[in-house]
């Protein structure tokens, strides 16, 4: 039994539980939000390096042997997106903070918050970490229970009707999800993902293939790749800046997150995937042109979100080594810089008064730090070197280019331009936000004193950018050490044998 | 392969359709009922996937031929508790829409409806 494997997931249900109980003392709550999230850093870093050491660590719950207890696994992957996730939970969580202390009425901090934000946060970190299909369900269930909560926070009229759309799309692709156990464990007896690694070897084609479409689907619409992106950017830009940021920069990629794992661990196949090839070209592009059309801020960084699910997707689909070390390092980058480009737009809006960018500019007057600090996730979303946008990105290109065939380098080309107008929609949008004069008069009920809530929102996002300009520092050990993630992928049999006992793992 | 009860399969496409087919509607009661459906097929599903019904499966009782498989009983009971919770939730987010709005249909996206104006406007001016 390895507690460094259950710390990530039991501490944060732990501490919501108390932190449930301290609703009126909001000093307390905040406090062991934060500490938590350190402690489960530090864990994560270890839990890193130790299975890109000595292969992937397992622990089986309740000690049950493999096929019949659940499993917990982190090999490389779990544990680099742990990291990952758990340092952009923490950035968030500390800007929420400001944002709390920022408010000026005191009703205005909500007591509910912080429980939510920890099982949000375990949710996640048992996406990551578990070994098996049904408590996948589960670990996506928590975490999205929690997100209905945070999305409606505050119950007010717009945010019902967005976070309706959200729970509904969400509650189907659930159900779906539910479906797809049930006809999984009807065709192979088992729920555990390396026993069915085995299994779905033995079963005929078309079912196969038919498990593996629903699977995908599943976990197309959590991702939000087109044609299942519809509820995305609908719903998240009317949350509050801190939610959003947590929303769009992890939740969408713990779907990438399942779509990676279930699509190479139990359906590997030898060559690209023209239907996922297909449905990454469509989701760059409709998510970009979506993205150009949009005047609210928000509005338009979900769009870009939803395109740049697409390289993500590219990069799995072309399922060799190189394209899932593109995705892999893709995943990274895009959970930092969307997070990072969420938070500065939340302190936009709250300095401009309005999310709607024909009201905005002028901004750079009065905020040149924002405005540095917007162009940094920005620069990096559009692939400019050497931010970690164009590490990934280049990566992916190179991975296509690899293939040599048509299609590839057909979505390769597409993701070149996608990359150019994502380019063309940010600078725009910085033009208009903080270099054009004011389009109308701001209401003059906006103050610009500084309060040291607003300056704790804004060393959070400037360290959230610092980490994704890390990211491009480390680019090299990052790109090996996925490198290592993706040919641990394709192989499967070191997370077969860790999971399975070396007699069995080998397929 | 297990053989198959057709009545429940029957009821389980019955239940998917309707659930579907309830939860396209824009009303927010029908969704809810929907939803509620849906789970019920799902669950269902689960239970069906168990193979042929049998024994309790208690060690000593029966021989484990006879048992029944208790492991899609457990998965569909938790499946049974989250639906649960979150039809209540769904009915507490359609009152409380109720409550602002005085119907319970759901709503166009604003800022959608207001961007697909200026476009419309825009081609009209061009046409001019």
């Amino acid at each position: 039994m390895n507690v460094l494997l259950a710390l990530p997931v039991v501490l944060p249900v732990l501490a919501a539980g108390v932190s449930l109980t301290l609703t009126r003392r909001p000093t307390a709550q905040r406090a062991i939000g934060v500490a938590v999230l350190l402690v489960v850093l530090a864990d994560a870093i270890a839990l890193l390096v130790s299975a890109d050491r000595g292969g992937p660590l397992v622990t089986q719950a309740g000690g049950w042997p493999a096929p019949f207890g659940i499993t917990l696994v982190a090999d490389r992957l779990s544990a680099l997106l742990l990291v990952v996730s758990t340092t952009v939970t923490t950035a968030v969580l500390v800007f929420a903070v400001g944002q709390g202390v920022a408010a000026r009425s005191p009703s205005r901090s909500i007591p509910i918050f912080h429980p939510a934000y920890l099982t949000l946060v375990a949710g996640i970190d048992l996406a990551f970490l578990t070994g098996d299909l049904f408590n996948l369900f589960v670990a996506f269930e928590l975490m999205l229970v929690s997100s209905y909560v945070l999305i409606t926070l505050n119950g007010t009229a717009r945010r019902l009707r967005a976070g309706m759309t959200y729970t509904i799309s969400s509650l189907t692709s659930s159900l779906l999800f539910l479906t797809a156990i049930a006809l999984v464990y009807a065709a192979t007896g088992t729920v555990n993902l390396a026993d069915l690694g085995r299994k779905v070897e033995g079963l005929p084609a078309d079912l196969r293939a038919a498990l593996a479409l629903l699977l995908l689907v599943v976990f197309g619409i959590k991702a939000a790749m087109a044609p299942l992106h519809f509820w995305l950017p609908d719903s998240y830009p009317t949350a509050p800046a801190p939610i959003t940021a947590v929303l769009a920069g992890l939740l969408t990629k713990v779907g990438v997150y399942a779509m990676l794992r279930t699509q190479t661990l139990l359906f590997p196949r030898e060559d690209a995937w023209p239907v996922l090839l297909v449905a990454a070209m469509l989701t760059m592009l409709v998510g970009i042109l979506g993205a150009l059309a949009q005047d609210d801020i928000n509005r338009m960084l979900s769009f870009i979100l939803v395109s740049h699910i697409g390289f993500m997707v590219f990069g799995l689909a072309l399922f060799d080594v190189r394209g899932l070390t593109g995705a892999i390092l893709y995943v990274v980058h895009h959970i930092t810089a969307q997070a990072t480009v969420f938070l500065v737009s939340g302190l936009v809006v709250r300095r401009a008064g309005t999310p709607a960018m024909r009201k905005m500019g002028g901004l750079l007057r009065s905020t040149p730090v924002l405005a540095a600090l917007f162009s940094v996730p920005a620069l990096s979303l559009s692939g400019i070197p050497p931010l970690s946008g164009f590490v990934a990105k280049f990566a992916l290109l190179r991975a296509a280019v690899a293939t040599g065939a048509a299609l590839p380098l057909a979505v390769a080309a597409v993701a070149v331009l996608t990359s150019l107008l994502t380019l063309l929609t940010l600078g725009r949008a910085w033009v208009r936000v903080f270099w054009s004069e004011p389009g109308e008069p701001r209401r003059s009920t906006v103050d610009s004193t500084p309060r040291p809530g607003t300056r704790v929102m804004l060393g959070a996002a400037s360290a959230l950018a610092g980490f994704g300009v890390l990211v491009a520092v480390l680019a090299g050990p990052l790109a090996a050490l996925s490198g290592r993630a993706a040919a641990d992928l394709v192989d499967r049999r070191p997370y077969l044998t860790a999971v399975l006992g070396a007699a069995d793992g080998n397929p | 392969m297990n053989p198959l009860d057709l009545t429940v399969v029957l009821v389980v496409a019955g239940l998917y359709t309707v659930g579907f087919l309830l939860v396209l509607d824009r009303s927010l009661m029908r969704v809810v009922l929907g939803f509620a459906v849906l789970g019920h097929g799902s669950n269902l599903l689960l239970l069906v996937v168990g193979g042929r019904p049998g024994a309790a499966p208690v060690l000593g009782t029966v021989a484990p031929g006879e048992m029944a498989d208790p492991l899609p009983q457990a998965m569909a009971l938790t499946a049974i508790v989250i639906t649960f919770g979150l039809t209540t939730f769904l009915l507490a987010l359609a009152y409380r829409s109720w409550t602002f709005t005085g119907h319970d249909t759901v709503r166009d996206d604003v800022e959608d409806r207001r961007l697909g104006s200026v476009a419309d406007r825009r081609a009209r001016e061009e046409r001019e």
